[in-house]
């Protein structure tokens, strides 16, 4: 086994064991952190597959953008897990009906049977670049899809900002401007009042 | 035996990057209260060593010596491992750093991508150490740095795009390499507007004034580092002087031409200067920058909480689509003497 192999065996059985605790950890920062582990390690898989563009975009985008944001969602919240578990219990049996329907249609389809001896897939040279690779097809051969999914995109952005956004009431924001433009006879009235007279 | 000595070999090279980083740290703190001491008009540090040149180290000594305080309801784990998951990202970059035309440890194709892949995770560093600290300052200090961070992320990416498209590669040899030619040739010139934005985002990345509302002491003490004491406080200090160190250098190499004489093409100062290596002229560009965090922290006041996000958001990310749209037309038409 050479050092290649050694490290994806470590990073493939680091994945399992972290995708395993994001389940089972009872604290939703910690699963939050596991699942940040667990990206990590997986992007180590694709730089091994010389896929160096996909494995650090997976890390730029996933762990520094999505996961941040999670981290400071559930950072904010006080979740209380006791009374969670109360509930979780009522439903174990259906719970383990879905896990056995479950796992019995994942080993029907991606069991054993189907996967041959693979050969080890042939290395490139050294001054095969992935990314260029990458965007050749991306922006030649799928040019229509991704630019079709960059509007989906977009249109959802557009739909969650309108979601969210209520605009915000009474706001006291200043115009310059407006200040600018101001013409004193619109905000100052001088009265002119005979003074009083003596009586 | 082959792989073992490449180890060593490996090993040495990272010692020799890594040695050099922290005594320019260090300095690097001397330098701020100089400075920044001089800017107002008072001395700075005088008392260590001659112009108190041995400070730092007596700063590192009185750190090491400290007691390491651990709230009673913290996470105990999370607590420790906050520091060093900031010093890790902060060091780790350097893998890819060229400091001259052949003087790096993995020249790798993905170079650039690799160092913004690196430096998003440092916010993982701060986030950490506010939840871990359990303690409300700590905590409003996290969260306003990964709000930061992320807004000004984009405008930093947006950015680096234009440097990739100019230099088509992404790997920061080439980067350098297309830029040669002279003071014109280098790419501050046609980039312009991306480069300030990325000098502003980089101010805004590593935390530092005008831009440090994560720490800021008037409103929230210390932000995220307030439980932190002793050494633990060390690491998040080295982790920041780290960041700004490699920003600065990277400034230098994706917008002034990296280890490129600037006199290159000039008729008689060509000869003249050709005997300074490369990496004198690497070091003296990322010294201005560096230089130039020290300046801004001097000159001026800390931005709003608001002002911040709308200066990221609704001016900056702006202003890098639209020049990178100007960038694909210049290089579409193939101006001279940059495309």
């Amino acid at each position: 086994m050479d050092l290649v192999q050694s490290v994806f065996y470590i990073c493939s059985a680091m994945v399992i064991v972290f995708a395993f605790m994001v389940i089972i950890s009872a604290n939703p920062v910690r699963g939050a952190l596991f699942l940040v582990a667990t990206f990590l390690a997986s992007s180590v898989i694709w730089i091994l597959l010389e896929a160096e563009f996909l494995g650090l975009i997976l890390v730029l985008v996933y762990v520094g953008a999505v996961m941040t944001l999670f981290l400071f969602v559930v950072m904010m919240l006080n979740i209380d897990v006791v009374p969670l578990k109360e509930t979780l219990v009522k439903y174990v049996p259906v719970a383990l009906l879905v896990i056995v329907a479950i796992l019995a249609m994942l080993i029907s389809v991606v069991g054993p049977s189907h996967f041959g001896s693979m050969p080890q897939p042939a290395m490139h040279a050294a001054d095969y670049s992935n990314t260029k690779a990458l965007g050749m097809l991306l922006y030649t051969q799928f040019a229509y899809p991704f630019e079709v999914a960059g509007v989906i995109l977009l249109v959802a952005i557009i739909a969650s900002i309108t979601l969210a956004f209520r605009g915000r009431v009474n706001r006291k924001s200043q115009r310059p401007s407006d200040q600018v433009n101001v013409n004193p006879k619109d905000r100052v009235r001088v009265i002119k009042m005979p003074s009083e007279k003596k009586i | 035996m082959d792989a073992i000595l490449a180890l060593v070999w490996t090993v040495i090279k990272i010692t020799v990057i890594v040695l050099p980083l922290l005594l320019v740290v260090a300095y690097t703190t001397y330098a701020e209260r100089k400075v920044i001491g001089f800017m107002q008009v008072r001395v700075g540090p005088n008392r260590v060593g001659y112009f108190g040149l041995l400070q730092p180290i007596a700063d590192l000594v009185k750190l090491l010596n400290k007691e390491i305080i651990r709230p009673t309801m913290a996470n105990k784990l999370l607590f420790l491992i906050a520091p060093v998951i900031s010093v890790t990202t902060a060091l780790v970059a350097w893998a890819v750093i060229p400091f001259d035309d052949y003087l790096v440890l993995a020249n790798i194709n993905a170079g650039l991508l690799y160092i913004f892949a690196i430096t998003s995770l440092s916010a993982y560093g701060v986030l950490i150490a506010g939840w871990a600290s359990n303690s409300k300052y700590a905590l409003l200090g996290a969260l306003r740095s990964a709000a930061q961070s992320i807004s000004y992320e984009i405008a930093m990416g947006f950015a680096l795009v234009g440097v990739m498209m100019a230099a088509d590669s992404v790997n920061i040899r080439e980067i350098v390499l297309a830029q040669s030619g002279g003071f014109f040739h280098w790419y501050w010139l046609p980039l312009l507007p991306l480069f300030m934005v990325f000098w502003i985002s980089a101010l805004a990345e590593t935390n530092r004034a005008p831009f440090d509302v994560a720490e800021g002491e008037s409103e929230i003490v210390a932000g995220f580092h307030v439980e932190y004491s002793g050494m633990t406080f060390g690491l998040f200090f080295l982790a920041e002087y780290m960041a700004m160190v490699l920003i600065s250098v990277l400034c230098a190499l994706l917008f002034w031409g990296g280890w490129l004489s600037p006199f290159q093409g000039v008729a008689h100062l060509d000869a003249f200067f050709a005997f300074v290596p490369g990496i004198v002229w690497l070091v003296l560009k990322s010294g201005f920058f560096l230089f130039a965090y020290l300046w801004f922290r001097a000159t001026f006041p800390r931005y709003r909480y608001d002002q911040i996000m709308q200066l990221g958001w609704k001016v900056l990310i702006p202003i890098t689509i639209v020049w990178i749209a100007v960038l694909a037309i210049a290089i579409q038409c193939q101006i001279r003497p940059w495309f």
